[in-house]
Formats: C-alpha cells, structure tokens, sequence
C-alpha cells in the first residue's frame, strides 16, 4: 500500500500528466502570439472603416450629391515630441457627397537627419469611417525626408453618397510617427 | 516558524529507497534545498508576509501623498512608481504566493498524501520568487527609477520607461514561471496523490477551489509571458505588435493583456471563495450547504472568466454588438457567484455560530466582498463605465474585492490553520482586536473612494481637485490605521510560533472542522501521511 508514494513509481505515474501540463502552458504561450493574426482578422471583420480599410485605396465612381453638404475637418499630430513641422493646409473643407476633393499636409523635418515617417489615419466618428473613401494618400506608405526636407503631401478622397443623413461633419487625423526601423532597412 | 518535530508513528519499514525524505534537515540548507511541502509552504507564506508589508508601504505612501491637494511629499514619478509597484507586489507578491504556500501546506494534509508531488520543482518555483522581486525593485535604483506606467504596462507609457522597463518584464517572467511550475504541482497532487478512496467529489472544496484556479494559471499566465515579450521585442527589436507606425495598434495589448487579466483577478479570488468554504462550515457547525453546486459555480465562474476582458476597455472603441457581449456576459457572472454567496449563507442559517477570528474574517469577507461585487455589477454596464473608467471607482471596486476580499480570506486561513501549524493557540483577544481595526478601518479606507470616484477623481494622479480634499483625508486616515494594525497580525503569528496553550489534534474541538487535515498532530509533523489515511464518513466532508 505504501508503494503507493514511492518515488520511482510516483515520478512514472507522474510524468504523462506533467507533460500535458507543460504541453498546455506551451500552447497558451502560443496563443498569446496567435491572438496577433486573430486580431487583425476580427478588425477586419467588424472594421468600420478606421482600421484596415482606411489604410487601402479605393476605387470610387463620382456621383455628386450637388443639394448635400458635409464638412470635413483636418487634424494633425506628432506623438512621442517627434521633431516635425506636421499640420493641415486647411482646417476645414465643405464638400458634396460623391465628388472627388484633394486636400494637403505639410511635414518638415526638424530633426539633424534624414527620417522616413509614416501617417496613420483616424476618422472620427469611427462609425462612418466606412464611407470616407480614399483613393490615394500620403498616409498608404512611408514617406521619406532629407535634412531640413520640407513638403506638401496630398490625399484625394470621396465622401459615399450613402453616409446617414445625420451625420454633417466628418474629422481626418493624421498621427505622424517616425520609422527609424524602415530607415535602417533602406 | 513550524518547528514540527513529532513523527506521527508510522511504520518505516519502506523508507530505504529514499532516504532525505525521512530525516528533516538542519540550518540554511533546511531551507535552500527544502523539498518538504510544510517547510517551502511556509517560506511561501514568510515571503508573501514581507510582499504585504513592501507594497503596504508603498500605499500609505500613496495615502500620504493624497492626504492634500496639490504635490507634498513625492514627486509625481516617483507617486506612480509606487501605484506601479504596489499593484504588482501585492498581486504577484503577496496574494498568488500566499495562496501557493497554503495550497503547499495544506493540499497534501487534505489529500492524505505525504508531500507535493513535485517536490524539486516546488522547491525552484519558491526560490525563483525572491530573485524576481529583487530583480523588480532593484529598478529604483536604476536611472529614471522604478516602473512608474502601471501595472497594466500599456504601451507607449509603458515604454517610455528607463531601465526599469527591461527590468519589470524579466521579473514579470519569472514570476509567471513560478506561477505556472506551483500551478502544475497542485494538479498532479490532486489528481494522482489522493488517498485511495478519496474520489474528487469527496475533496474538501479547498482542492477543488486550487484545482481549477491552477488551470487558469496554466492558461493565462503564459499569455502575460507572451504579452510582455510583445512589449520588449517592440521597444529592443524593432518589432511593431503595438506600434501603429509599423500598423501595429496599443490597443491589442490591452485585448491581449486582459485576456490573460481577467482570470488573474478571478486566480486572486477562487482560493479565496475555497478558504472560506471550508471555514463557515465549521463555525456554523453545518456541512457546507450545496458542496457540488459550489464546484459547478466555480468551474462556471473560471470559464467565463475568458469571455469577458474586454469590460476593462469599454472605452477603447469596439462596436456595439462587442460591448453588449461583454457586458452581458460580464453579468452572467453574478449568477454563479449569487450561488457561491447564498450558499455560504444558507450554511449559516439556523447553525450554531461562534466567532472565531477565522470566523470573523470570513463573515467580513462574504459582506465586503459581496459590496465590492456589486460595484462590480456597476462596472459592468457599459454606457455607466464610461463615467467609472480609470476613476476611484474602480480603485474602490478591486479594493473591495482583493483586500476585504482575497486578504481577508488569506488572514480567516491562518487564523484557521496556524495552530495546526504551530501546535499552539494563538491569542484570541489580539487576534479579534485585529480583526475589529481591520474590518472597521478596511471601510474607513476604501468606501470614501466610491464617493471620490463618482465625482470624478481620476485614479493614479498625485494632486486633485480641492473638492475632493475632505474624503480623501477619511480613506488616509482609515488606510493609516488599516496600515498600523497589520501589525498586531505579526505579533499573533510570532507569538504563536513561539509558544501558547497547545492546540488539539482537531484544533477547533467545540466546532466541526471536516477534512483530513485535522487527522494529524497538531503541529503537523514534519512527515506526515507516509502510510496513505483510511477514508471514512467522518474524516472527510460528509455531505454526501
């Protein structure tokens, strides 16, 4: 009856469990990482328009809504005290649903080097980010800049004549963050 | 303490295959190579002690600092490395390593087994602890000083750090390799080392409560491991998890985080619900009311934990459909744990009642932490969060649910168990008058902070709004006598670990405490169960 807790035996009846406790605890820790993808996926799935889509061109078909007007703002901001010159050429734009409009931000490069910088995009409110449509951005790849390099970036987009009739203004941020990982693989 | 030196008679005939099982070892080694599970339970519980009293420093320096508006005595980096700091000693340090330590001593005592089944690992996953600490607090010495972007480590704060950054992450590493390895130990125990007949459903709840508590470990803990290495790959080698420059997005953290987050908070409070299972019982001199129903509530209560992190996020963004899952689910919450309450009380109802310290503990428990669910049942409603979230609100809320909760649990199991430990009584009159000032103080201390949260002060913010001066000077107050009488906590322990009238074999002979546990000597020898129990009705928890 004793033998019952002998140690040679206990280690043998012990090992399978154990196994199957570090395998179980091995694949947590994988599924920590594979909440990556599946993060993305879901975005993609219950995507309003900020996360994914607003990061894809479009293409759009002009059907002006002449008798409809929405205001567009612009926003702009530099996280992590970047050293950027970074803001909109307008504050705000009127526009037609369904009419093509280009607007522009201006970024000068503050910083003694040379700095590939990247414009994530938000639209607020995200609900109706679906319907603000670009077709070409600054925002869709890294832009490059020289020392003391300053410039006008463009965006064109297109407002769906399908947004809800409630909504009259619609905000466009740009965060620009700097990308000295994509510098150093350049 | 548990200078444990009667051998419990039984026979030796089978001890030759090994031998440093039956001797009990001497000086520092006793405790460097400890593979005995009272001797490493009790270092768990030593360190978890000192934990308690670290982190408590760090809060009444938080309580001192709020004690008047504007900056007085810290500046406010270094008042946010102690929220940091505080939150990960008491949660990592303090409550999980004290539930470990009575999960070593009394799991074997409750199975009939005569140790871990793990012994060498139980030993690596006590002894990786102090050097994890050490590690993390070893961060104020460093520039910039300690992690001051909360416990949560939501980045980019939390990546703005200095050297403690790397520091906390390694520590935070090692902490959930301890975790893990004891979460394993406790398994095999139970499943393999119970003594013959003793089938699950006659396991005292306390097994059961560990049992399912080391699953959520092994499930969650690795994905804090792995979170955290999303955050120093992100900031050491250019990896962009969290980073939307690269099209990573911090808010993924925060998913990822309470993924492994809400069951934390559920790891801190099953043992919990498990103690005070076994306590009320005794002291209402009834079986436990719906034993089965209470292993169901809690295997319930574990799997919804998985489902609902996002109800610390409501404020992120997520659609609609996203915030009424998690809101509703969050909810559902509150059906198993009704069941654990009512249950508890049902126990009582028309029992004989004495209170016992570990009595008074557990009736402080069941009402406080009951109030600290409700709040949470506030917390849960998504349009009202948005006005809770990061106030003190929520500080109140968890406070309610881990100090008046988890701690107060830890406090009713060693008032329970300590003679069993020690062998002596303890003082009964220090330990009410300990209970008295913490129950009491606990509320002083915590239930301003709902009036506080409401009206709007932000938590984690070292000056506030002159409006807000007259209840935050009432929670000081209640948190420096709450402090103070921590004290007299220790001067029980060490009293009883150096003499006082010797306890019973049954400890508590005027009530009915069940299990095996009391089966033993008191103090427990330092071998025991060496030849596995008989089970009978009378030595195990006789509601079926």
């Amino acid at each position: 009856m004793t033998e019952h807790y002998t140690v040679p035996t206990g280690k043998h009846r012990h090992r399978a469990l154990v196994i199957r406790l570090i395998a179980f605890a091995l694949g947590s820790f994988a599924f920590g990482f594979a909440l990556v993808p599946l993060y993305s996926v879901l975005c993609k799935v219950w995507d309003t328009g900020n996360r994914w889509y607003g990061t894809q061109a479009k293409h759009v078909v002009e059907r002006p809504a002449v008798d409809r007007w929405v205001t567009i703002e612009f926003l702009s901001s530099v996280p992590n005290a970047g050293h950027w010159d970074f803001r909109s050429n307008l504050t705000e734009l009127k526009v037609h649903p369904g009419k093509l409009y280009t607007a522009t931000f201006f970024a000068h490069n503050l910083s003694p080097v040379a700095v590939v910088a990247q414009a994530v995009p938000s639209i607020a409110p995200s609900s109706v980010a679906k319907y603000f449509q670009k077709t070409e951005c600054f925002c869709f790849k890294p832009q490059y800049f020289g020392i003391d390099e300053g410039r006008d970036m463009t965006v064109r987009f297109i407002v769906d004549p399908d947004l809800p009739a409630d909504v009259d203004r619609i905000t466009l941020s740009y965060s620009f963050f700097d990308r000295p990982q994509v510098a150093a693989a350049n | 303490m548990a200078h444990a030196h009667t051998h419990d008679g039984v026979n030796h005939l089978d001890h030759s295959h090994d031998d440093h099982h039956h001797d009990k070892p001497t000086g520092i080694g006793r405790w460097l190579y400890a593979t005995n599970h009272k001797d490493i339970g009790t270092m768990y519980l030593v360190f978890s002690l000192i934990m308690f009293f670290m982190g408590g420093a760090m809060a009444m320096v938080i309580r001192a600092e709020l004690w008047s508006p504007g900056l007085q005595f810290v500046d406010p980096l270094f008042f946010n490395s102690m929220t940091t700091t505080h939150a990960l000693l008491m949660i990592f340090g303090a409550v999980m390593p004290a539930f470990v330590g009575l999960a070593n001593w009394m799991i074997p005592l409750q199975v009939g087994a005569p140790d871990m089944a793990l012994p060498r690992m139980n030993n690596y996953s006590f002894w990786i602890l102090p050097f994890a600490f050490t590690l993390l607090l070893s961060s104020f010495f460093t520039a910039g000083g300690g992690p001051a972007g909360g416990w949560t480590m939501y980045p980019p704060l939390a990546l703005q750090a200095g050297t403690s950054f790397p520091l906390m992450i390694f520590a935070i590493h090692l902490m959930g390799a301890s975790s893990i390895m004891g979460a394993i130990n406790v398994i095999v125990t139970i499943m393999n080392m119970r003594a013959p007949g003793l089938t699950l459903l006659k396991l005292p709840i306390f097994c059961w409560a560990w049992l399912i508590t080391a699953y959520l470990l092994i499930a969650v803990m690795p994905v804090l491991a792995g979170a955290v290495t999303m955050l120093l790959t992100d900031h050491y080698f250019g990896t962009s998890f969290f980073n939307p420059a690269g099209g990573g997005d911090p808010v993924m953290y925060q998913h990822i985080f309470w993924f492994f987050g809400h069951p934390e908070v559920y790891i801190l409070i099953l043992p919990a619900f498990g103690i005070v299972s076994e306590i009320i019982p005794t002291f209402s001199r009834k079986p436990l009311f719906g034993y089965e129903a209470m292993i169901y509530a809690t295997a319930s209560i574990a799997f919804l934990s998985f489902i609902v992190w996002a109800h610390h996020m409501f404020t992120t963004g997520m659609p609609l459909a996203g915030q009424m899952f998690f809101m509703m689910s969050t909810m559902l919450i509150a059906v198993p744990t009704g069941v654990k309450v009512f249950n508890w009380t049902t126990t009582m109802w028309k029992g004989s009642l004495t209170f016992e310290p570990p009595m008074l503990f557990s009736l402080a428990f069941l009402f406080l932490f009951t109030i600290g669910g409700f709040s949470g049942l506030m917390l849960a409603i998504a349009p009202a969060d948005f006005q809770y979230q990061d106030t003190y609100f929520v500080v109140a809320h968890f406070h309610y649910v881990l100090v008046s909760g988890a701690v107060f649990a830890i406090m009713a199991s060693v008032y329970y168990w300590l003679p069993k430990w020690t062998g002596h009584m303890y003082s009964m009159a220090l330990a009410k008058t300990h209970f008295w000032l913490s129950a009491v103080f606990v509320n002083v201390l915590f239930f301003p902070q709902h009036f506080l949260g409401l009206a709007g002060m932000p938590r984690r913010i070292p000056d506030y709004n002159t409006q807000f001066t007259d209840w935050n000077r009432v929670s000081s107050l209640g948190g420096f006598v709450f402090g103070l009488s921590q004290i007299l906590f220790v001067i029980v322990i060490i009293q009883c670990v150096r003499g006082g009238p010797k306890a019973s074999a049954k400890v508590w002979d005027d009530a009915t405490p069940e299990g095996l546990e009391w089966t033993v000597d008191s103090p427990a020898p330092y071998h025991s169960f060496e030849t596995p129990p008989v089970i009978t009705e009378e030595n195990t928890h006789p509601s079926h």
